[in-house]
């Protein structure tokens, strides 16, 4: 080996420690870019929790992040069963079913539907189906403020007002712009083919439906259910307009449960029953978010 | 044609029809509705007494409709340019082949899935000025902090705007990273064997390659932002006074509490066209080009 070649293996070793060097602190730099955030994220809802499990002078005394001494669950059981909303004081017990039995209608009339309009608006194209699509897409936009007022007199005629299945109406008219959405950017994707091949064979317009799209439609499927489960669960325009005292749903007499407290306000309390709204919708994300976020992914970005 | 086939033709229309009228009622017949009862002078009840454009007139002299419209200049605007920043970034870190990326995912997407009166109540209970980050602040040694941002007027706009983007940035997240993950590898490659740096291949080639993505992110946002409304009532009930009243709150009070019905009709109606405006071109380049 010549002197030259040593100099310039040396360089090139000086080079490559470096180089690592580099890329080392790079790596240090993302990952606490990324776990800075992730404790930003974290923070709220771990002090959430923390919070509901102290009692009231803990609080006063610690500070947000301050362990609980003795954790106890006494603030969910008052929440859930005697804590006063308005002048009712049943706990938040009955508005958690009121939400159960809003949603899982709501949810399955959507979503059926959604699926419907998809299938139709893909495999049985007819003349303006672009526009008519347009047409309903924009329904997932408007600020339903625009709807408020003739949606409660509606719901009045209809004998509906204040009732839980008026909400849930109220929640398929407002869904189906998404589901359908949902449904139809999914079904584009199917092969025409496959359709014509099953038309060919004689299956007619529902059989084709339940025997070729549906089987194949289960992540969309997902989406589409937790998509409509999260918004409808987390409503609460819709709620605090058209229901009042017994049938509100969790977040409305969430809402009235922490802006009426009377007296020194219980913050565990507060805490604990924000924690019991947002258990559902939590459960949900961390159960099936995977799914979610792939089909999420698929129909928000083209390409 | 056969009575049966052409029936068989008109299946999917008839299939379609229980969505197109719950739509064509829910949706255009209503908005139709509000814009003419914004024409009236309904108090308490309907009444159909056309007088031209009074009230709009009326609302662009209310000191608390000015109030309202300058609040979502600030809040939209700002929740739409950090929560844009934020989410970037943090896919663009993501994005780096990192470990546990799932993980990073999960907890940056969590807040989405709350309510925003679940949001507004955790972010009342932080921001708390004798009992949240005040006294956290306190407890970690810096006795003098002071953060009352929720019960100073001029200030309260700012914790919705902190709330808003919390649980915002993990979706605006989700988004771009589909985007990144969508960038031509092929152009990547080339730009590396041209040497560029890390920074120019981000500014000059990735960024610009999430055009789309950037159009999603700012419609979801603006929409997201004029229809802000629980966030609102549950962290702030507008207050302190009417300090962060937003055009929803002001509709939903002015209708419902203050029995104004046509003022409100009219405000919903501004609300409506703001929308409309950034929504429209936005559905209409994604229908045109999406013909397939």
């Amino acid at each position: 080996m010549t002197n030259a070649n040593v100099v310039t293996a040396n360089l090139d070793a000086r080079a490559t420690k470096s180089r690592q060097r580099q890329r080392i602190a790079n790596r240090v730099l993302v990952y606490a870019v990324l776990v800075f955030f992730a404790i930003l994220f974290l923070a709220p809802v771990y002090t959430m929790f923390l919070t509901a499990l102290k009692t009231m002078p803990e609080i006063q005394q610690g500070n947000l992040f301050a362990l609980p001494q003795n954790p106890s669950f006494q603030a969910f059981g008052h929440v859930w069963s005697e804590a006063c909303i308005s002048v009712r004081c049943t706990g938040l017990r009955g508005n958690v079913l009121n939400s159960f039995l809003m949603v899982i209608p709501a949810v399955l009339i959507s979503v059926s539907l959604g699926a419907l309009n998809g299938y139709v608006l893909t495999k049985w194209r007819f003349k303006y189906d672009n526009l008519i699509f347009g047409i309903i897409l924009f329904g997932s936009f408007i600020p339903f403020q625009i709807v408020l007022i003739p949606m409660a007199f509606t719901l009045g005629k209809l004998h509906l007002a204040g009732s839980i299945s008026g909400l849930v109406l109220v929640h398929v008219v407002y869904g189906l712009a998404f589901t359908t959405l949902f449904f139809r950017n999914y079904f584009v994707t199917v092969p025409d083919d496959i359709i014509k091949a099953a038309k060919v064979d004689g299956a007619g317009f529902w059989m084709t439906f339940y025997r070729i799209l549906l089987p194949i439609s289960w992540p969309i499927i997902m989406v589409a259910v937790i998509w409509q489960f999260t918004g409808i669960w987390n409503d609460f325009l819709f709620g605090v307009a058209f229901t009042g005292g017994e049938n509100q749903p969790l977040t409305v007499a969430l809402n009235n449960l922490v802006n009426t407290t009377t007296g020194t306000k219980a913050y565990n309390q507060d805490m604990a029953a924000a924690m019991i709204a947002a258990i559902p919708t939590l459960v949900v994300y961390v159960f099936a978010g995977k799914f979610f976020v792939r089909g999420l992914m698929a129909g928000s970005v083209k390409g | 044609m056969s009575i049966a086939k052409r029936l068989r033709g008109s299946l999917p229309l008839f299939v379609m029809a229980p969505s197109l009228t719950l739509i064509g009622v829910g949706v255009y017949g209503f908005i139709a509705t509000t814009f003419v009862l914004s024409l009236t002078s309904s108090r308490m009840f309907p009444k159909f007494d056309f007088v031209g454009f009074d009230q709009y007139v009326r609302l662009f002299s209310n000191d608390r409709w000015h109030i309202a419209v300058h609040n979502m200049v600030i809040f939209g605007g700002l929740y739409m340019v950090l929560g844009t920043l934020l989410g970037l970034l943090l896919a663009i870190f993501i994005d780096q082949r990192i470990r546990a990326e799932g993980f990073f995912r999960t907890v940056y997407l969590y807040p989405m899935a709350l309510s925003f009166v679940v949001t507004g109540v955790i972010w009342q209970w932080m921001l708390n000025p004798s009992l949240g980050i005040e006294k956290l602040l306190h407890d970690w040694g810096f006795v003098e902090a002071k953060f009352r941002w929720l019960v100073d007027p001029e200030w309260a706009i700012y914790t919705v705007v902190i709330a808003g983007v919390w649980q915002v940035t993990g979706f605006v997240m989700a988004i771009f990273l589909a985007g990144l993950r969508g960038v031509d590898t092929e152009i990547l490659k080339a730009a590396r064997v041209d040497g560029a740096s890390p920074w120019k291949t981000y500014t000059r080639i990735i960024i610009p390659a999430l055009r789309p993505a950037f159009m999603t992110v700012l419609v979801v946002e603006g929409n997201l932002a004029i229809k802000s409304y629980d966030l609102v009532i549950a962290l702030t009930k507008g207050g302190p006074g009417i300090s962060t009243e937003l055009p929803s709150t002001f509709m939903y009070s002015t209708t419902f509490n203050r029995n104004d019905l046509a003022l409100g009709a009219s405000s919903a109606v501004i609300m409506l066209m703001t929308v409309a405006a950034i929504v429209i071109p936005y559905l209409y380049m994604e229908l045109k080009d999406d013909k397939r």
